[in-house]
Protein backbone atom coordinates (compact mmCIF):
# COMPACT_ATOMS: atom_id res chain seq x y z
CA UNK A 1 0.00 0.00 0.00
CA UNK A 2 1.87 3.17 -1.17
CA UNK A 3 0.61 6.89 -1.74
CA UNK A 4 1.46 9.69 -3.66
CA UNK A 5 0.44 11.91 -0.40
CA UNK A 6 3.51 13.59 0.85
CA UNK A 7 3.55 13.65 4.75
CA UNK A 8 3.15 17.18 5.81
CA UNK A 9 6.30 17.41 7.96
CA UNK A 10 8.27 16.77 4.75
CA UNK A 11 6.21 19.25 2.68
CA UNK A 12 7.01 21.87 5.72
CA UNK A 13 10.80 21.02 5.08
CA UNK A 14 10.98 21.15 1.55
CA UNK A 15 9.37 24.77 1.89
CA UNK A 16 11.90 25.91 4.52
CA UNK A 17 15.29 24.57 2.53
CA UNK A 18 14.03 25.98 -0.34
CA UNK A 19 12.92 29.63 1.03
CA UNK A 20 16.56 29.31 2.21
CA UNK A 21 18.51 28.76 -1.35
CA UNK A 22 18.73 24.38 0.07
CA UNK A 23 17.14 21.55 -1.24
CA UNK A 24 16.49 17.83 0.26
CA UNK A 25 19.65 16.53 -1.86
CA UNK A 26 22.00 19.73 -0.73
CA UNK A 27 21.84 20.40 -4.78
CA UNK A 28 21.48 24.11 -5.58
CA UNK A 29 17.99 25.57 -6.95
CA UNK A 30 19.07 25.40 -10.56
CA UNK A 31 20.88 22.57 -10.20
CA UNK A 32 20.78 19.36 -12.07
CA UNK A 33 20.77 15.93 -10.66
CA UNK A 34 23.33 13.33 -12.26
CA UNK A 35 22.77 13.22 -15.56
CA UNK A 36 23.98 9.73 -17.27
CA UNK A 37 23.06 9.20 -21.13
CA UNK A 38 23.43 5.78 -22.89
CA UNK A 39 22.57 5.23 -26.63
CA UNK A 40 21.99 2.63 -28.94
CA UNK A 41 20.91 0.53 -26.05
CA UNK A 42 17.92 -1.19 -28.28
CA UNK A 43 19.80 -3.49 -31.03
CA UNK A 44 16.06 -3.88 -32.85
CA UNK A 45 15.34 -0.15 -33.06
CA UNK A 46 16.37 2.18 -35.57
CA UNK A 47 17.66 4.58 -33.18
CA UNK A 48 17.49 4.39 -28.86
CA UNK A 49 19.18 5.65 -25.72
CA UNK A 50 18.25 5.96 -22.37
CA UNK A 51 18.76 8.69 -19.80
CA UNK A 52 18.88 8.54 -16.22
CA UNK A 53 18.80 11.93 -14.32
CA UNK A 54 19.10 11.11 -10.76
CA UNK A 55 16.91 8.29 -9.70
CA UNK A 56 14.32 8.88 -12.79
CA UNK A 57 14.74 6.95 -15.55
CA UNK A 58 13.93 6.71 -19.19
CA UNK A 59 14.01 4.77 -22.20
CA UNK A 60 13.58 6.06 -25.83
CA UNK A 61 13.16 3.52 -28.62
CA UNK A 62 12.95 4.97 -32.05
CA UNK A 63 11.03 2.97 -35.06
CA UNK A 64 10.62 4.12 -38.34
CA UNK A 65 8.26 2.44 -41.13
CA UNK A 66 6.56 3.33 -44.52
CA UNK A 67 3.07 4.10 -44.22
CA UNK A 68 0.84 7.38 -46.14
CA UNK A 69 0.85 10.88 -45.22
CA UNK A 70 -1.78 12.94 -43.87
CA UNK A 71 -3.65 14.13 -46.05
CA UNK A 72 -3.32 18.05 -45.19
CA UNK A 73 0.85 17.52 -45.68
CA UNK A 74 0.84 15.30 -48.41
CA UNK A 75 4.64 15.84 -48.78
CA UNK A 76 5.82 15.46 -45.03
CA UNK A 77 6.86 12.62 -43.16
CA UNK A 78 4.70 11.67 -39.93
CA UNK A 79 6.22 12.17 -36.35
CA UNK A 80 4.38 10.32 -33.77
CA UNK A 81 5.14 10.36 -29.82
CA UNK A 82 3.88 7.97 -27.84
CA UNK A 83 4.69 7.72 -23.83
CA UNK A 84 4.37 4.50 -21.82
CA UNK A 85 4.37 5.22 -18.12
CA UNK A 86 4.53 1.69 -17.21
CA UNK A 87 3.28 0.11 -13.59
CA UNK A 88 7.08 -0.65 -12.63
CA UNK A 89 8.36 2.51 -13.05
CA UNK A 90 6.13 3.47 -10.06
CA UNK A 91 3.70 2.74 -7.55
CA UNK A 92 1.13 5.17 -8.53
CA UNK A 93 1.51 4.23 -11.93
CA UNK A 94 -1.82 1.45 -12.97
CA UNK A 95 -1.83 -0.51 -16.27
CA UNK A 96 -4.28 0.51 -18.69
CA UNK A 97 -5.02 3.27 -21.62
CA UNK A 98 -2.96 6.25 -21.23
CA UNK A 99 -4.22 8.80 -18.56
CA UNK A 100 -3.38 12.61 -19.12
CA UNK A 101 -0.07 12.85 -17.33
CA UNK A 102 1.47 9.89 -19.80
CA UNK A 103 -0.48 12.08 -23.37
CA UNK A 104 0.84 15.48 -21.41
CA UNK A 105 4.47 13.99 -21.41
CA UNK A 106 4.07 12.46 -24.97
CA UNK A 107 2.67 15.63 -26.66
CA UNK A 108 5.23 18.23 -24.62
CA UNK A 109 8.80 15.83 -25.94
CA UNK A 110 6.35 15.80 -29.23
CA UNK A 111 5.63 19.53 -29.54
CA UNK A 112 9.63 20.16 -28.74
CA UNK A 113 10.92 17.85 -31.83
CA UNK A 114 7.71 19.02 -33.95
CA UNK A 115 8.22 23.04 -33.33
CA UNK A 116 12.06 23.33 -33.83
CA UNK A 117 11.52 21.45 -36.96
CA UNK A 118 14.54 19.11 -35.59
CA UNK A 119 13.30 15.91 -37.93
CA UNK A 120 13.55 17.61 -41.60
CA UNK A 121 9.89 16.00 -42.65
CA UNK A 122 10.00 16.66 -46.28
CA UNK A 123 13.28 14.41 -46.18
CA UNK A 124 10.80 11.73 -45.30
CA UNK A 125 8.63 11.77 -48.35
CA UNK A 126 8.88 8.82 -50.63
CA UNK A 127 6.22 9.52 -52.91
CA UNK A 128 3.74 12.96 -52.09
CA UNK A 129 0.14 11.95 -50.98
CA UNK A 130 1.22 8.13 -51.11
CA UNK A 131 3.95 6.91 -49.64
CA UNK A 132 6.10 8.78 -46.40
CA UNK A 133 8.42 7.31 -43.73
CA UNK A 134 6.55 7.19 -40.44
CA UNK A 135 9.23 8.46 -37.35
CA UNK A 136 7.55 6.90 -33.48
CA UNK A 137 9.55 7.81 -30.84
CA UNK A 138 8.59 5.73 -28.21
CA UNK A 139 9.23 7.23 -24.98
CA UNK A 140 9.38 4.04 -22.01
CA UNK A 141 9.17 5.34 -17.99
CA UNK A 142 11.73 2.86 -16.28
CA UNK A 143 11.85 4.48 -12.92
CA UNK A 144 9.79 7.42 -11.86
CA UNK A 145 11.83 10.08 -9.15
CA UNK A 146 10.76 13.03 -10.75
CA UNK A 147 10.92 15.62 -13.48
CA UNK A 148 10.31 12.79 -16.69
CA UNK A 149 9.83 15.88 -19.08
CA UNK A 150 13.43 17.46 -19.38
CA UNK A 151 14.18 13.14 -18.83
CA UNK A 152 12.43 12.22 -21.98
CA UNK A 153 12.96 15.18 -24.16
CA UNK A 154 17.11 14.61 -23.59
CA UNK A 155 16.27 10.71 -24.10
CA UNK A 156 14.21 11.46 -27.18
CA UNK A 157 16.87 13.78 -28.81
CA UNK A 158 19.38 11.19 -28.16
CA UNK A 159 17.99 8.44 -29.50
CA UNK A 160 17.02 10.59 -32.78
CA UNK A 161 20.87 11.62 -32.95
CA UNK A 162 21.79 7.99 -32.90
CA UNK A 163 18.58 6.93 -35.84
CA UNK A 164 19.80 5.50 -39.04
CA UNK A 165 17.18 5.18 -41.83
CA UNK A 166 17.33 2.14 -44.42
CA UNK A 167 18.22 2.89 -47.98
CA UNK A 168 15.29 2.25 -50.45
CA UNK A 169 14.65 2.60 -54.04
CA UNK A 170 11.32 3.52 -55.88
CA UNK A 171 11.06 1.07 -58.63
CA UNK A 172 7.40 1.23 -60.77
CA UNK A 173 5.92 2.43 -57.53
CA UNK A 174 6.78 0.13 -55.24
CA UNK A 175 9.13 1.22 -52.58
CA UNK A 176 12.27 -1.48 -52.26
CA UNK A 177 13.88 -1.47 -48.80
CA UNK A 178 17.51 -1.93 -50.12
CA UNK A 179 20.45 -3.24 -47.74
CA UNK A 180 22.26 -0.43 -45.26
CA UNK A 181 21.49 2.43 -43.55
CA UNK A 182 22.03 6.04 -43.55
CA UNK A 183 22.08 8.36 -40.39
CA UNK A 184 18.34 10.52 -39.96
CA UNK A 185 19.31 14.17 -40.46
CA UNK A 186 18.58 16.06 -37.59
CA UNK A 187 18.64 19.67 -38.12
CA UNK A 188 17.72 21.15 -34.41
CA UNK A 189 18.36 20.05 -30.75
CA UNK A 190 15.56 20.75 -28.59
CA UNK A 191 16.27 20.08 -24.98
CA UNK A 192 13.46 20.23 -22.29
CA UNK A 193 14.15 22.54 -19.19
CA UNK A 194 11.86 22.13 -16.57
CA UNK A 195 11.16 24.52 -13.40
CA UNK A 196 8.52 23.91 -10.34
CA UNK A 197 7.37 26.95 -8.28
CA UNK A 198 7.63 26.03 -4.66
CA UNK A 199 7.49 29.01 -1.85
CA UNK A 200 7.46 31.51 -4.40
CA UNK A 201 10.56 30.42 -5.43
CA UNK A 202 11.75 28.76 -8.94
CA UNK A 203 13.72 25.14 -8.51
CA UNK A 204 15.09 23.27 -11.86
CA UNK A 205 15.00 19.85 -12.16
CA UNK A 206 12.54 18.82 -9.66
CA UNK A 207 12.81 15.57 -7.74
CA UNK A 208 9.58 13.38 -7.33
CA UNK A 209 8.88 15.21 -3.63
CA UNK A 210 9.29 18.28 -5.00
CA UNK A 211 6.87 17.86 -7.63
CA UNK A 212 4.57 16.69 -4.79
CA UNK A 213 4.51 20.40 -3.21
CA UNK A 214 5.47 22.77 -5.65
CA UNK A 215 2.19 25.16 -7.34
CA UNK A 216 3.09 25.13 -10.33
CA UNK A 217 5.58 23.77 -13.15
CA UNK A 218 6.86 25.35 -16.23
CA UNK A 219 8.88 23.60 -19.43
CA UNK A 220 10.44 25.68 -22.03
CA UNK A 221 11.96 23.85 -24.73
CA UNK A 222 15.18 25.23 -25.55
CA UNK A 223 16.49 25.20 -29.95
CA UNK A 224 20.29 25.25 -30.11
CA UNK A 225 20.57 28.82 -30.90
CA UNK A 226 18.56 29.66 -27.59
CA UNK A 227 15.48 29.91 -28.63
CA UNK A 228 12.36 28.61 -27.22
CA UNK A 229 10.41 26.47 -29.63
CA UNK A 230 7.91 25.14 -26.83
CA UNK A 231 6.09 25.85 -23.30
CA UNK A 232 4.45 23.69 -21.28
CA UNK A 233 2.79 25.20 -17.56
CA UNK A 234 1.18 22.85 -15.32
CA UNK A 235 -0.42 23.02 -11.89
CA UNK A 236 -2.86 24.80 -10.29
CA UNK A 237 -0.35 28.09 -9.23
CA UNK A 238 0.89 30.58 -11.30
CA UNK A 239 3.50 32.83 -12.34
CA UNK A 240 4.91 36.14 -12.63
CA UNK A 241 6.42 37.89 -15.56
CA UNK A 242 9.69 38.56 -13.76
CA UNK A 243 9.69 34.78 -12.62
CA UNK A 244 9.30 33.64 -16.60
CA UNK A 245 11.73 36.13 -17.60
CA UNK A 246 14.14 34.27 -15.19
CA UNK A 247 13.14 30.94 -16.01
CA UNK A 248 13.53 31.94 -19.95
CA UNK A 249 17.30 33.13 -18.75
CA UNK A 250 18.26 30.08 -16.88
CA UNK A 251 16.70 27.37 -19.15
CA UNK A 252 18.86 28.63 -22.01
CA UNK A 253 22.17 28.17 -19.65
CA UNK A 254 20.94 24.79 -18.23
CA UNK A 255 19.78 23.74 -22.05
CA UNK A 256 23.26 24.62 -23.13
CA UNK A 257 24.66 21.87 -20.87
CA UNK A 258 22.23 19.27 -21.40
CA UNK A 259 22.55 19.49 -24.93
CA UNK A 260 27.01 19.04 -24.66
CA UNK A 261 25.65 15.62 -23.15
CA UNK A 262 24.04 13.96 -25.80
CA UNK A 263 25.06 16.29 -29.09
CA UNK A 264 28.69 15.40 -29.98
CA UNK A 265 30.77 18.03 -32.61
CA UNK B 1 36.37 -30.66 15.60
CA UNK B 2 35.89 -34.42 15.10
CA UNK B 3 32.62 -33.63 17.31
CA UNK B 4 31.31 -31.18 14.47
CA UNK B 5 31.29 -33.60 11.69
CA UNK B 6 29.39 -36.30 13.41
CA UNK B 7 26.89 -34.03 13.80
CA UNK B 8 26.71 -32.67 10.01
CA UNK B 9 26.66 -36.21 9.02
CA UNK B 10 23.45 -36.39 11.04
CA UNK B 11 21.32 -33.34 10.32
CA UNK B 12 22.44 -32.59 6.37
CA UNK B 13 22.90 -28.63 6.18
CA UNK B 14 23.91 -27.24 3.38
CA UNK B 15 24.83 -23.83 4.76
CA UNK B 16 27.12 -22.52 7.86
CA UNK B 17 25.07 -19.70 9.66
CA UNK B 18 24.61 -16.22 8.54
CA UNK B 19 25.28 -17.41 5.04
CA UNK B 20 23.48 -15.66 2.18
CA UNK B 21 20.92 -17.48 0.31
CA UNK B 22 18.47 -17.19 -2.61
CA UNK B 23 15.11 -18.18 -3.30
CA UNK B 24 14.88 -21.96 -4.16
CA UNK B 25 18.17 -22.88 -2.49
CA UNK B 26 18.18 -26.61 -0.61
CA UNK B 27 19.14 -25.51 2.67
CA UNK B 28 18.72 -28.90 4.85
CA UNK B 29 17.15 -32.09 4.44
CA UNK B 30 15.27 -34.22 6.27
CA UNK B 31 15.33 -33.91 10.27
CA UNK B 32 14.83 -29.94 10.14
CA UNK B 33 11.79 -27.95 9.98
CA UNK B 34 10.88 -25.09 8.12
CA UNK B 35 11.05 -21.76 9.51
CA UNK B 36 10.20 -18.69 8.26
CA UNK B 37 10.92 -17.90 4.47
CA UNK B 38 11.50 -21.47 3.40
CA UNK B 39 9.09 -24.56 2.91
CA UNK B 40 9.33 -27.97 2.70
CA UNK B 41 8.83 -30.31 -0.13
CA UNK B 42 9.93 -34.00 0.12
CA UNK B 43 11.70 -33.63 3.32
CA UNK B 44 13.97 -30.85 1.48
CA UNK B 45 13.74 -27.54 2.98
CA UNK B 46 14.46 -24.32 0.89
CA UNK B 47 14.57 -20.66 1.05
CA UNK B 48 12.10 -18.58 -0.62
CA UNK B 49 13.80 -14.90 -0.40
CA UNK B 50 17.07 -13.80 -0.32
CA UNK B 51 18.06 -13.88 3.23
CA UNK B 52 20.56 -14.73 5.89
CA UNK B 53 20.21 -18.96 6.95
CA UNK B 54 20.15 -19.31 10.62
CA UNK B 55 19.21 -22.48 12.39
CA UNK B 56 17.68 -22.83 16.05
CA UNK B 57 18.13 -26.64 17.09
CA UNK B 58 15.88 -28.27 14.59
CA UNK B 59 14.27 -25.26 13.21
CA UNK B 60 15.68 -23.73 10.10
CA UNK B 61 14.68 -20.01 8.97
CA UNK B 62 15.95 -17.20 6.78
CA UNK B 63 16.59 -13.63 7.96
CA UNK B 64 15.25 -11.96 4.90
CA UNK B 65 17.46 -8.70 3.56
CA UNK B 66 14.55 -6.67 3.05
CA UNK B 67 11.28 -6.84 3.27
CA UNK B 68 7.76 -5.49 3.76
CA UNK B 69 5.83 -4.85 6.49
CA UNK B 70 3.78 -7.44 8.03
CA UNK B 71 1.69 -5.95 11.17
CA UNK B 72 1.03 -7.91 14.13
CA UNK B 73 -0.47 -6.90 17.19
CA UNK B 74 1.49 -5.05 19.81
CA UNK B 75 3.48 -3.47 17.36
CA UNK B 76 4.63 0.63 17.54
CA UNK B 77 4.04 1.84 14.26
CA UNK B 78 4.34 5.14 12.33
CA UNK B 79 1.70 6.16 9.74
CA UNK B 80 0.47 8.67 7.35
CA UNK B 81 -3.06 9.85 7.26
CA UNK B 82 -3.92 9.11 3.59
CA UNK B 83 -7.68 9.48 4.27
CA UNK B 84 -10.56 11.05 6.09
CA UNK B 85 -13.68 8.49 6.26
CA UNK B 86 -16.93 8.68 7.53
CA UNK B 87 -15.88 6.55 11.01
CA UNK B 88 -11.87 7.42 10.79
CA UNK B 89 -8.68 7.69 9.20
CA UNK B 90 -7.23 5.45 6.78
CA UNK B 91 -3.30 5.58 7.35
CA UNK B 92 -0.33 3.65 5.34
CA UNK B 93 1.89 1.62 7.41
CA UNK B 94 3.71 0.28 4.90
CA UNK B 95 1.83 -2.59 4.86
CA UNK B 96 0.40 -4.53 2.58
CA UNK B 97 -2.62 -3.08 4.06
CA UNK B 98 -4.53 -0.06 4.90
CA UNK B 99 -4.64 0.52 8.79
CA UNK B 100 -8.20 2.21 10.04
CA UNK B 101 -7.73 4.65 13.53
CA UNK B 102 -11.01 4.87 14.57
CA UNK B 103 -12.38 7.96 16.02
CA UNK B 104 -13.82 7.08 18.73
CA UNK B 105 -10.36 5.71 19.92
CA UNK B 106 -9.09 9.84 19.28
CA UNK B 107 -12.15 11.48 20.80
CA UNK B 108 -11.99 9.21 24.04
CA UNK B 109 -15.71 8.96 23.98
CA UNK B 110 -18.35 7.95 22.10
CA UNK B 111 -18.25 9.16 18.14
CA UNK B 112 -21.45 11.57 17.08
CA UNK B 113 -20.62 12.15 13.29
CA UNK B 114 -23.15 15.16 12.81
CA UNK B 115 -20.86 17.16 15.53
CA UNK B 116 -17.44 16.06 15.59
CA UNK B 117 -15.13 17.68 12.67
CA UNK B 118 -12.65 14.77 12.20
CA UNK B 119 -10.30 16.70 9.83
CA UNK B 120 -9.46 19.19 12.28
CA UNK B 121 -7.84 16.40 14.29
CA UNK B 122 -5.94 14.41 12.06
CA UNK B 123 -5.77 15.28 8.26
CA UNK B 124 -4.49 13.92 4.92
CA UNK B 125 -0.35 14.31 4.96
CA UNK B 126 0.04 14.12 8.48
CA UNK B 127 2.20 11.52 10.68
CA UNK B 128 0.68 9.59 13.56
CA UNK B 129 2.77 6.84 15.90
CA UNK B 130 -0.09 4.18 17.04
CA UNK B 131 0.13 0.94 18.19
CA UNK B 132 -1.68 -1.70 16.39
CA UNK B 133 -4.47 -3.25 18.55
CA UNK B 134 -6.00 -5.88 16.14
CA UNK B 135 -4.47 -7.15 12.61
CA UNK B 136 -5.86 -10.04 10.82
CA UNK B 137 -5.72 -11.42 7.04
CA UNK B 138 -9.58 -10.53 5.92
CA UNK B 139 -9.28 -6.48 7.29
CA UNK B 140 -6.69 -4.48 7.61
CA UNK B 141 -4.73 -3.56 10.84
CA UNK B 142 -6.44 -1.83 13.81
CA UNK B 143 -4.81 1.60 15.13
CA UNK B 144 -4.78 2.91 18.73
CA UNK B 145 -3.26 6.21 20.25
CA UNK B 146 -4.88 6.19 23.49
CA UNK B 147 -1.68 5.24 24.80
CA UNK B 148 1.02 8.25 26.29
CA UNK B 149 3.64 8.93 23.48
CA UNK B 150 1.19 7.80 20.46
CA UNK B 151 -0.61 10.77 18.48
CA UNK B 152 0.30 13.19 16.18
CA UNK B 153 4.21 14.28 15.09
CA UNK B 154 4.52 17.79 13.96
CA UNK B 155 7.96 18.42 13.90
CA UNK B 156 10.95 16.53 12.65
CA UNK B 157 11.94 14.47 9.63
CA UNK B 158 10.68 11.16 8.64
CA UNK B 159 12.59 8.55 7.05
CA UNK B 160 12.72 5.03 5.95
CA UNK B 161 14.72 1.25 6.20
CA UNK B 162 13.53 -1.92 5.92
CA UNK B 163 11.65 -3.38 8.29
CA UNK B 164 14.35 -6.24 8.92
CA UNK B 165 17.01 -3.95 10.47
CA UNK B 166 14.96 -2.23 12.60
CA UNK B 167 16.38 -4.64 15.21
CA UNK B 168 20.15 -3.90 14.16
CA UNK B 169 18.81 -0.25 14.12
CA UNK B 170 18.22 -0.25 18.18
CA UNK B 171 20.78 -2.93 18.95
CA UNK B 172 21.68 -4.99 22.10
CA UNK B 173 19.12 -3.09 24.58
CA UNK B 174 18.83 0.05 22.73
CA UNK B 175 23.01 0.24 22.21
CA UNK B 176 22.69 1.94 18.51
CA UNK B 177 19.85 3.96 18.95
CA UNK B 178 21.27 5.59 21.64
CA UNK B 179 24.48 6.45 20.20
CA UNK B 180 22.71 8.39 17.30
CA UNK B 181 20.50 10.30 20.21
CA UNK B 182 23.45 11.30 22.08
CA UNK B 183 26.06 12.01 19.46
CA UNK B 184 23.16 13.80 17.30
CA UNK B 185 21.30 15.29 19.97
CA UNK B 186 17.74 14.00 17.94
CA UNK B 187 14.98 12.55 19.46
CA UNK B 188 14.63 9.23 17.36
CA UNK B 189 11.44 7.53 17.44
CA UNK B 190 11.50 4.08 15.86
CA UNK B 191 8.40 2.07 14.13
CA UNK B 192 8.54 -1.36 13.74
CA UNK B 193 7.18 -0.85 10.16
CA UNK B 194 10.37 0.97 8.94
CA UNK B 195 9.73 4.18 9.40
CA UNK B 196 11.61 6.05 11.74
CA UNK B 197 10.89 10.11 13.04
CA UNK B 198 13.76 11.78 13.34
CA UNK B 199 13.70 15.28 15.22
CA UNK B 200 16.00 17.75 16.13
CA UNK B 201 17.24 21.01 16.89
CA UNK B 202 18.37 22.27 13.60
CA UNK B 203 17.90 20.36 10.59
CA UNK B 204 21.46 19.60 10.23
CA UNK B 205 21.33 17.58 13.30
CA UNK B 206 18.33 15.31 11.22
CA UNK B 207 20.52 15.09 8.61
CA UNK B 208 23.20 13.59 10.41
CA UNK B 209 20.75 11.18 12.20
CA UNK B 210 18.95 10.27 8.90
CA UNK B 211 22.69 9.36 7.57
CA UNK B 212 23.70 7.48 10.12
CA UNK B 213 20.61 5.39 10.22
CA UNK B 214 21.39 4.91 6.65
CA UNK B 215 24.35 3.92 7.12
CA UNK B 216 23.00 1.33 9.85
CA UNK B 217 20.49 -0.18 7.10
CA UNK B 218 23.10 -0.59 4.35
CA UNK B 219 26.11 -2.41 7.01
CA UNK B 220 23.52 -4.09 9.07
CA UNK B 221 24.94 -7.19 8.32
CA UNK B 222 28.62 -6.17 9.52
CA UNK B 223 30.48 -6.28 12.99
CA UNK B 224 31.94 -3.13 14.74
CA UNK B 225 28.92 -1.20 13.19
CA UNK B 226 27.93 1.20 16.18
CA UNK B 227 31.56 2.35 16.78
CA UNK B 228 31.89 3.10 13.05
CA UNK B 229 28.38 5.10 13.12
CA UNK B 230 29.75 7.21 16.01
CA UNK B 231 32.96 8.00 14.67
CA UNK B 232 31.17 9.25 11.54
CA UNK B 233 28.95 11.49 13.16
CA UNK B 234 31.75 12.89 14.98
CA UNK B 235 33.91 13.55 12.02
CA UNK B 236 30.76 14.83 9.91
CA UNK B 237 30.53 16.80 12.87
CA UNK B 238 33.50 18.46 12.84
CA UNK B 239 33.68 19.26 9.34
CA UNK B 240 30.68 21.13 9.16
CA UNK B 241 32.20 23.15 11.89
CA UNK B 242 35.40 23.75 10.09
CA UNK B 243 33.49 24.73 6.83
CA UNK B 244 31.40 27.28 9.03
CA UNK B 245 34.20 28.53 10.82
CA UNK B 246 35.72 29.35 7.58
CA UNK B 247 32.62 31.46 6.44
CA UNK B 248 32.79 33.71 9.53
Amino acid sequence: MTSSIIARVRQKRIEQLISLGKRLDERGLTDYREVQVEVGVIEKAEGSARVRLGKTEVLVGIKIELGAPFSDVPDKGVLTVNAELVPLASPTFEPGPPNENSIELARVVDRGIRESEAIDLEKLCIEPGKKVFIVFVDVYVLNYDGNLIDASALAALAALLNTKLFKYAVKEGEVQIKPGYKPLSIRNHPVAVTFAKINDKLVVDPGLEEEQVMEARLTMTIEKDGKICALQKGGAGYFKIQQILEAGKIARKKAAELRKLVVKK
Amino acid sequence: MNLKIVVMKKMPVLYERRQIVTPGDLLAENDYMAGENTFKENGKIYATRVGLVNYENRNIYVMALKSFYFPMVGDTVIGKVIDVSLIGWMIDVKAPYRALLRASDVLERSFRPQRDDLPSMFDVGDIIIANIVASDRTRGPLLTIREPGLGKITRGQITEITPTKIPRLIGKKGSMISIIKKETGCQVFVGQNGSIIVSGKSPEDERLAIMAIHKIEQEAHTSGLTDRVAEMIRKEKNEKKEVSGKHV
